[in-house]
């Protein structure tokens, strides 16, 4: 997913951060500053559209009725599928979703059900026949690196100003009522990523710092600091020492963003 | 994950099949099982079974996609329609494409990328049987595959699983551990480099019960290896007695 970054500015960035400092001023654990904007799209049940930096993701909410899982019949059913738009980047190419995108969708997806963010027990409508189905729809609108933690973020945003429409079972058939009521939800998970440049961790990586970091780790913590999902990407490696490190910058980092989102 | 599981483990801490809490299930390593391939490995974990098979360095098909300073590595993780109970469709799931993309970041490292440019080397992981911690297996034989194949590597790559089950860190989760336990924490690992080269995690963890089950799947790396290099000896071995 990099860009061209000259060999030039990638010794740049290596030398700034051996010296604890980065490209945009920022320090080595800092995030750049987050945006939200929620309900913008009228159509979807639920959106949100977050700015983390530059980096700009689009999440629209989509509920439909269909039949459960087999093996959870009273569980209502959450989906989340990401696309890399290609007006969001010059690497991005129109076409069937590729490994980035599929990747982006399931560490969104993991983060919000292993947390149990969405309580799908209350989506059941008729035990093992209709449920609802949330569809989460991850839209990158401008990739300016850690796309991760912007597309969490604004998955999170978007199912919190998520409404379900009201309903009753007439005859076995569903009608829908005037009125709804907000998507039921049990946890708020919040997601961070933390980058590898030269054995130096650095929390949040932008487009031009993931073009040179050796590898990335993401954890995903819910309100009570437990860890709900991990990946590790790139291709290098982490030691022992390093992944126990990051799990402590990535935990304390979603404590404060927690408070600053007040979620 | 159900929250609701019955116990998976006995008042005496042994597991649904048999194990205590730190074992591993029985392991068989074979390696060149294929002879089309370069390089070829076939794993027994528990039942699990699968078949890695590499193939290069070699040009790369097609041609654009080779970079003109180093080796590029692709991998392919597949499993059979009949290795799960329900049939899977052969078309590649996300699933796979996930696996497939977090293998070959689990290999690269091991790798002297930069030592073979313009070419490719590929590995294919078919999944015959699946019994929870495919991944995992998969690496394990893939890391052989590629060593059988003569590409030269910094180390051999191992991977093992730990995770939660009922309110104990286990090792080495097979499939009713894995979807009925709490958590699941796949780690692949470099034992002479103390290099951790693939961590996922999903199901809920105090960092106190993630620090011991990564530690715990370090453990049972290092005990795999020492199979893995076996086997990997044990193919030459073979060689050498029908030569005399």
């Amino acid at each position: 997913m990099s860009s061209l970054v000259t060999k030039v500015r990638l010794k740049q960035i290596e030398q700034l951060i051996e010296n604890g400092k980065r490209l945009d001023d920022r320090g080595l654990l800092d995030t750049r500053e987050i945006k939200i904007e929620q309900g913008i799209i009228e159509k979807a049940e639920g959106s949100a559209r977050v700015l983390l930096g530059k980096t700009e993701v689009l999440v629209g909410v989509k509920v439909e009725t269909g039949e459960p899982f087999p093996d959870t019949p009273d569980d209502g059913v959450m989906t989340v599928n990401a696309e890399l738009v290609p007006l969001a980047s010059p690497n991005f190419e129109p076409g069937p979703p590729d490994e980035n995108s599929i990747e982006l969708a399931r560490v969104v997806d993991r983060g919000i059900r292993e947390s149990h963010a969405v309580d799908t027990e209350k989506l059941c409508i008729e035990s093992g026949k209709k449920v609802f189905v949330v569809f989460v729809d991850v839209y990158v609108l401008n990739h300016d690196g850690n796309l991760i933690d912007a597309s969490a973020i604004a998955a999170m945003a978007a199912l919190m100003n998520t409404k379900m429409p009201n309903y009753e079972i007439k005859d076995g058939d569903l009608k829908i009522k005037q009125g709804y009521t907000p998507l039921p939800m049990k946890s708020h998970p919040i997601t961070v990523t933390i980058g590898k440049i030269n054995n130096h961790l650095i929390v949040d990586p932008w487009l031009e710092e993931e073009a040179v970091m050796d590898s990335r780790i993401t954890f995903a913590s819910n309100e009570a600091g437990n860890i709900c999902a991990i990946q590790k990407g790139g291709n290098s490696y982490f030691t022992p020492q390093q992944i126990l490190e990051a799990s402590k910058i990535a935990l304390d980092k979603a404590v404060e963003l927690r408070k600053k989102l007040n979620w | 994950m159900n929250e609701k599981s019955e116990k998976l483990i006995d008042k005496k801490g042994i597991r649904g099949d048999g194990r205590k809490a730190d074992e591993l299930r029985p392991l068989k390593l074979q390696v060149g099982v294929l002879s089309n391939a370069d390089g070829s490995a076939y794993i027994e974990h528990g039942k699990n079974k699968i078949l890695a098979a590499a193939f290069g360095p070699r040009e790369m098909h097609p041609k654009h996609l080779a970079q003109p300073d180093r080796m590029v590595l692709r991998c392919r993780y597949h499993m059979a329609p009949f290795s799960v109970q329900e049939r899977k469709s052969p078309a590649p799931s996300r699933r796979e494409v996930e696996l497939s993309k977090v293998i070959k970041e689990a290999l690269e490292p091991a790798l002297f990328l930069e030592l073979y440019p313009r070419t490719g080397v590929d590995v294919f992981v078919e999944v015959l049987q699946a019994d929870g911690g495919t991944r995992c297996a998969a690496i394990t034989a893939a890391a052989l595959a590629i060593a059988d194949a003569g590409v030269p590597m910094r180390d051999l790559v191992v991977a093992c699983a730990a995770g939660k089950v009922d309110d104990t860190v286990v090792l080495d989760l097979y499939d009713a551990e894995d979807k009925l336990g709490l958590a699941d924490v796949p780690v692949a690992y470099m034992p002479s480099l103390n290099a951790v080269t693939l961590l996922q995690m999903d199901g809920i963890l105090k960092p106190n019960e993630f620090e011991k089950a990564l530690n715990m799947a370090m453990e049972g790396c290092k005990k795999i290896y020492e199979i893995q290099k076996e086997a990997l000896k044990t193919k030459y071995m073979v060689v050498k007695e029908v030569d005399e």
